[in-house]
């Protein structure tokens, strides 16, 4: 768990130091996110003690988006004058996103299984 | 001799001084909007980030707390996004099988849906009458928290206000996925799975990861890969824009 954490924060570490340095304008946490997925790639298999942190920090994943949440009170007043651009906008747009994606996919699943059935199987 | 609830009131004001206060009411409150959720069958639509949040809100105008006094204990929450999304990387890896096998129709919805998500959005807030710097913060409302105030920052929104319309648009998502799916007739947890993760981030993972193991092992992927995508494609293509308008 500790040696797990210990790694994630270096690889985000890393990401920052490379973000600014190179002034490229990718959040840190990313550019460690493909360093840590290279990284993976060329050892081939994922150390235990990354497999147990990353699992525990990512079933709880919905509790880190509490405290950016209630920052909602401090925008109160530009949500309040606009509300109602701001909440169709978000409602509709979330929709459209989860049908688009789902109607891609399935479209694009059920050729890609067919195929495979076509070469015997997967 | 002092009013009998004198102590409580100056043990108050010294708590919420503290980092321990705004820590601990986080754990709790998220802790309780999830018992609620499990007890009510995981009902999508009390979702306990949305839970948490309102219940923290209210409490913080009842006792006058500001945000910025709560946050100096939150934030110890809040930096574990980092950590979080670099873990992404993880999931992804084991993954990549699927990665392999399914390439196309990945990429493609994870096209499709990043490109829907974006556009209705500045396409509805803008005809709707929002102003710029709404606009500007709706923009990378689709992706991740620590990822899209990134964002926002560089194109010139506020990443306060993306942070609040990021963590309502995982709610709406992970809250209305059910019933969009359900009425286009998709059964397939790979799917429902894959488009919760793109128009719901890190809430809509959380949700599918409660319903249905693939679902949540395909929702993360679609959260990871439209998280890294975004975060080097926004940047580019902002300044690609202003470059030649």
């Amino acid at each position: 768990m500790l040696a797990g954490l210990t790694w994630l924060l270096i690889y985000q570490c890393v990401g920052e130091i490379i973000a600014r340095w190179t002034g490229l304008p990718v959040p840190g946490p990313v550019i460690g996110m493909v360093l840590l997925f290279a990284t993976l790639l060329a050892r081939q298999a994922v150390p235990e003690s990354l497999k147990v942190t990353a699992s525990g920090l990512l079933s709880h994943l919905s509790l880190l988006f509490v405290p950016a949440g209630v920052g909602v009170m401090q925008h109160f007043q530009r949500v309040a004058s606009e509300w109602l651009p701001i909440a169709v906008s978000l409602i509709v747009s979330t929709v459209l996103a989860l049908a688009a994606t789902a109607f891609v996919m399935r479209r694009l699943l059920a050729r890609a299984d067919r195929r495979q059935a076509d070469a015997g199987g997967p | 001799m002092p009013h009998p609830l004198q102590p409580l009131a100056e043990i108050w004001v010294y708590l919420a001084t503290t980092p321990l206060l705004g820590l601990t009411l986080t754990l709790v409150a998220y802790q309780a909007g999830h018992w609620v959720y499990v007890r009510s069958g995981m009902n999508p639509l009390l979702n306990p980030v949305l839970l948490a949040v309102a219940a923290l809100v209210a409490l913080l105008l009842a006792t006058g707390t500001s945000y910025t006094t709560y946050f100096e204990g939150a934030q110890f929450v809040h930096f574990l996004l980092g950590p979080a999304v670099v873990a992404l990387a993880i999931p992804l890896h084991q993954q990549l099988p699927n990665i392999r096998r399914l390439f196309v129709p990945i990429v493609g919805a994870l096209v499709a849906g990043s490109f829907t998500a974006v556009v209705s959005a500045v396409a509805i807030a803008w005809s709707l009458g929002a102003s710029n710097v709404t606009l500007l913060s709706l923009v990378p409302k689709s992706v991740t928290a620590p990822i899209a105030m990134g964002i926002a920052e560089k194109i010139g929104g506020i990443p306060a206000l993306t942070a609040v319309l990021v963590v309502a648009t995982g709610i709406i998502g992970a809250a209305l996925g059910k019933f969009v799916f359900d009425a286009m007739g998709i059964a397939d947890y790979r799917v429902r799975g894959f488009a919760l993760g793109i128009a719901a981030h890190g809430i809509g993972t959380a949700r599918a990861f409660q319903v249905n193991a693939e679902a949540g092992a395909f929702a993360g992927l679609a959260f990871g890969l439209q998280g890294a995508l975004a975060a080097f494609l926004f940047p580019v293509i902002y300044f690609a824009l202003r470059h030649f308008m």
